[in-house]
């Protein structure tokens, strides 16, 4: 391709997607697939790495590199894959399920690493594939086939979560606004660190109370009088509920990622892979074993 | 019992926190400088301070690297130590002791006691805390090394508290050699083992270190891991490595963040190793079958403990081998290996990294308490038979990453080498990685890659097990993993020309002379750390063998085999 052509079109697996007519994810894909060609990213260098769920087949949908892994488990491997090759962009895509619910432990872990990788989450605040059980974000009194009496769990509140942990970029977007979710994603991905994009999307067959209108309704962009740099006013506006902030909510810069801390790159800063075992150092380890 | 002349064994015996290892570390460093083989173990329970913990030396002429129930001299360094090691105590055993530890002591005669006032001496010296290396002075003594390998190794052990403490580690050191020597001078007690200059130069490594080493042989560069015993030490020996080898050390939030990221490393083209125990790799069963159907090389270190849960921590076992065999749901290939000897760990670890990346499959390495925990000296490798083969390819445009070929294995990219994409995928998928539910033909023919195709390239490639022993056996002692040092010795000693062991470092898949081997036979016995024969059972399953339950010696208590219960097993079989 062309290096200054970069079309959304190129991003885009031209196979079926076994999403239903209407979802969300078409969109958060499609604002993704933007993202991506006006930063002019290679699809070679992208890596998109997902859990199980209807959001964790967007890598399928997506041209890059993919490793569509397991359930809850898409953060460990993104952050290993940023890890061994920093040169890579690594993208992760995941439902609120697996993302919050299944995959939480690592969430809260990754963030306090800050891997130099972008998290999307989709949150339609249902589980769509396993169909309309209720998710960690689901509201209270959501019934569900299973919840039949209506959910009682407090929602899971991932921007206050992730600020708390330190993360370094914090984001939430409404899919249907496609002008300022783009922007944000964009910086998201340029960002060096952890980002949390928290991505509000519908989910048409499952979730009847949170549909495209409710979010419009309940949604509102952030202005320029929130100091993204202020953390205890990212703070407050994560906690605020009944209408949902979006845009950035919080961000500090220059903080050292996992790779540039780990001492596998203090003296070389390429990849992994393309490294070769030194028989000489080994050779004087294994001399040095000579004493206890 | 006629005293032994080739080997002494000294065990030092005392409480969490007391210095039983700091004996045990400037007694292993002076005994081997000066030309002594070692073999060093300890035991130990699951808690920091207090309790009853004991490390046996055994010192010798010839080679050792396993374990004897027997105590040539203790060394107690509280009075709870002689109740806690009474039963492997004889009136050949010497104790060398302080005397007020000896208070309310029964059952020892006169001349099996060397006592000095330890802690007296060490007092004089400056404080209490030299009375262990007065200690250690009186066994130097006794063994009538050259004082100036102790200076080294006292130097060495305590180079970063400054010149004082070492000079008065030394001043005490000297204390103890002196009283050690009159021993020996007034005819009480005498060792004649001979020294073998060559041995100085020999290595020391336990089990963990052996694998940990073997590892970064195999190019190992990415580590995520839980800490869990007794397997922490591979752990620790690769991050202690870590800056001069460049490899990236994660302690994970959980092994199932672990098996994860050292999966997606091996994706991206690093070497990773997930290192645990039986309870962590629990954990991991699904990144197991995640590597199966990603055909991800993945290598795996399970030391096993006693189960079930949390078990015995701190003990020995091999009851995983059923865990490792069968973990992860659906049906993959894997390769399942457990070293009897230190340098078989190295060896083995090194070249499990390039069958994992050859063959894109999970390649195990069981061990267990008793291995990761025991040491000896060895020649140091030789770094000629090894070489870090990377399998990965350099991807062209249209790369598919799960392209059929005609044995079943599809060439490995790798993201960011080359044009090509890398899809990797936990769904059934197509060549190009693709979701689908195509049942009628690539369904099967990818169970046919994932299974049957490649077990057929692993089995071919197999190791043989090893006999020793008897060249015409009519028996064969059948054992695996740890317990190859224990059988050998115990069928050295016992020295039948009818009995052979048959050593089994590589447990799945067997090699297809396994059947014929067994055979051989007219009776076959097993020596497993379990209850149920889990290595009996995969005979049964795998060559139609059946041992009969008499001849099945399972140990499930979390001790290990000594050579005296191996001793008595024989004597046993062949009356
Ligand atoms: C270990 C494991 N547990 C459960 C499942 C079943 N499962 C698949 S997707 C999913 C939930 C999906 O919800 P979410 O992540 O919100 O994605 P969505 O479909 O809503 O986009 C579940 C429970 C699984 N695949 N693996
Ligand atoms: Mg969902």
């Amino acid at each position: 391709m062309d290096f200054n052509d970069f079309n959304e079109n190129d991003y885009d697996m031209p196979c079926e997607k076994a999403w239903c007519p209407g979802c969300g994810h078409f969109t958060a894909q499609k604002i993704l697939r933007q993202a991506l060609a006006e930063l002019k990213i290679p699809n070679e260098k992208l890596v998109f790495v997902s859990g199980i769920g209807q959001a964790a087949k967007l890598p399928q949908y997506t041209k890059g590199h993919m490793f569509n892994g397991l359930h809850g488990r898409s953060l460990p491997a993104a952050m290993a894959i940023k890890a061994c090759n920093p040169e890579l962009t690594v993208i992760v895509n995941s439902g609120d399920g697996c993302s919050y619910g299944e995959g939480g432990n690592h969430f809260l872990a990754q963030i306090a690493r800050n891997a130099d990788i972008t998290q999307i989450v989709h949150n339609n605040m249902i589980y769509g594939l396993t169909k309309g059980q209720a998710s960690p974000t689901s509201l209270k009194g959501m019934k569900t086939p299973v919840q039949v009496s209506g959910v009682t769990n407090e929602p899971f509140n991932p921007l206050a979560v992730a600020i708390a942990m330190g993360a370094t970029f914090v984001a939430r977007i409404f899919a249907g606004n496609m002008a300022q979710a783009k922007e944000v994603i964009k910086q998201a991905i340029q960002h060096k660190g952890y980002a949390l994009v928290d991505t509000l999307v519908q989910c048409v067959s499952m979730n009847k109370l949170n549909t495209f209108k409710w979010y419009k309704e309940n949604t509102y962009e952030l202005d320029d009088s929130h100091d993204v740099h202020d953390k205890k006013a990212a703070f407050a506006k994560s906690l605020e509920t009944g209408k949902y902030p979006t845009g950035i909510f919080y961000k500090v810069e220059g903080n050292p990622t996992f790779s540039e801390s780990s001492v596998a790159y203090k003296n070389d800063k390429s990849p992994l892979y393309s490294r070769n075992l030194d028989m000489n150092k080994l050779e004087k380890l294994i001399i040095s074993k000579r004493k206890r | 019992m006629e005293k032994k002349v080739s080997d002494i064994s000294i065990v030092i015996a005392g409480a969490a926190g007391q210095g039983v290892q700091t004996v045990e570390e400037l007694l292993v460093g002076i005994l081997k400088m000066s030309g002594y083989n070692i073999y060093a173990t300890k035991e130990y329970e699951s808690r920091v301070r207090g309790g009853s913990n004991s490390t046996e030396i055994r010192v010798s002429s010839n080679r050792v690297s396993t374990f004897v129930n027997r105590i040539d001299i203790l060394i107690p360094l509280n009075s709870a130590a002689f109740s806690h090691v009474e039963s492997r105590l004889s009136e050949h055993s010497m104790i060398i002791t302080d005397p007020s530890l000896l208070e309310g002591i029964q059952n020892l005669k006169e001349e099996q006691i060397i006592s000095f006032p330890f802690s007296k001496i060490a007092k004089d010296v400056g404080s209490k805390i030299y009375a262990n290396v007065v200690a250690v002075g009186a066994i130097a003594g006794i063994f009538k090394t050259d004082p100036k390998i102790a200076k080294n190794v006292l130097t060495n052990r305590f180079s970063s508290k400054g010149s004082k403490i070492i000079d008065n580690n030394y001043t005490a050191f000297l204390k103890g050699y002196e009283l050690g020597k009159q021993v020996v001078e007034n005819g009480k007690y005498a060792i004649n083992l001979s020294t073998n200059n060559n041995i100085a130069d020999e290595i020391l490594l336990n089990g963990n270190q052996a694998v940990g080493l073997g590892a970064i042989a195999g190019g190992c560069n990415f580590i995520s891991a839980y800490p869990m015993s007794p397997s922490t030490g591979a752990l620790q020996f690769i991050a202690a490595n870590s800056e001069e080898f460049g490899i990236i050390i994660d302690q994970a939030e959980d092994e199932i963040a672990a098996i994860n990221k050292n999966i997606a490393a091996w994706y991206t083209g690093a070497r990773a190793l997930a290192s645990t125990s039986g309870g962590g790799f629990a954990l991991m069963t699904e990144g197991v079958s995640l590597a199966g159907i990603m055909e991800n090389p993945i290598v795996i270190h399970i030391a096993q403990r006693p189960g079930p849960a949390t078990g015995l921590p701190t003990r020995t076992a091999q009851e995983d081998l059923n865990l490792a065999l069968y973990a992860g749901h659906g049906e993959f290939a894997r390769i399942i290996f457990a070293p009897g000897t230190i340098e078989q760990a190295f060896y083995l670890t090194q070249k499990a990294f390039n069958l994992a990346d050859k063959y894109q499959i999970p390649v195990f390495i069981l061990t267990d308490q008793n291995f990761v925990d025991g040491y000896y000296n060895i020649p140091k490798f030789d770094l000629s038979k090894i070489k870090v083969e990377k399998a990965f390819i350099k991807t062209e445009k249209d790369y598919l990453r799960y392209k059929f070929t005609k044995d079943g294995l599809s060439p490995r990219g790798i993201p960011g080498y080359g044009d090509g994409l890398v899809r990797a995928d936990s769904d059934e998928h197509t060549e190009a990685g693709q979701i689908t539910e195509d049942m009628e033909y690539i369904r099967p023919e990818m169970v046919k890659k994932r299974y049957y195709k490649r077990l057929k390239l692993l089995e071919d490639v197999a190791d043989k097990p090893e006999i020793v022993g008897a060249a015409d056996f009519s028996t064969l002692v059948v054992c695996w993993g740890s317990n190859y040092t224990v059988v050998k010795e115990a069928i050295e000693e016992f020295g039948s020309k009818e009995i052979a062991m048959l050593h089994f470092h590589q447990l799945f898949p067997l090699h297809p002379n396994t059947k014929e081997i067994l055979n051989k036979a007219k009776k076959v016995i097993i020596i497993e750390n379990n209850a149920s024969g889990q290595f009996a059972n995969v005979l049964k399953l795998y060559c139609d063998l059946s041992i009969p339950e008499k001849h099945k010696y399972l140990n499930y208590t979390g001790k290990l085999f000594a050579v005296e219960d191996v001793l008595d097993i024989l004597q046993k079989e062949a009356n």
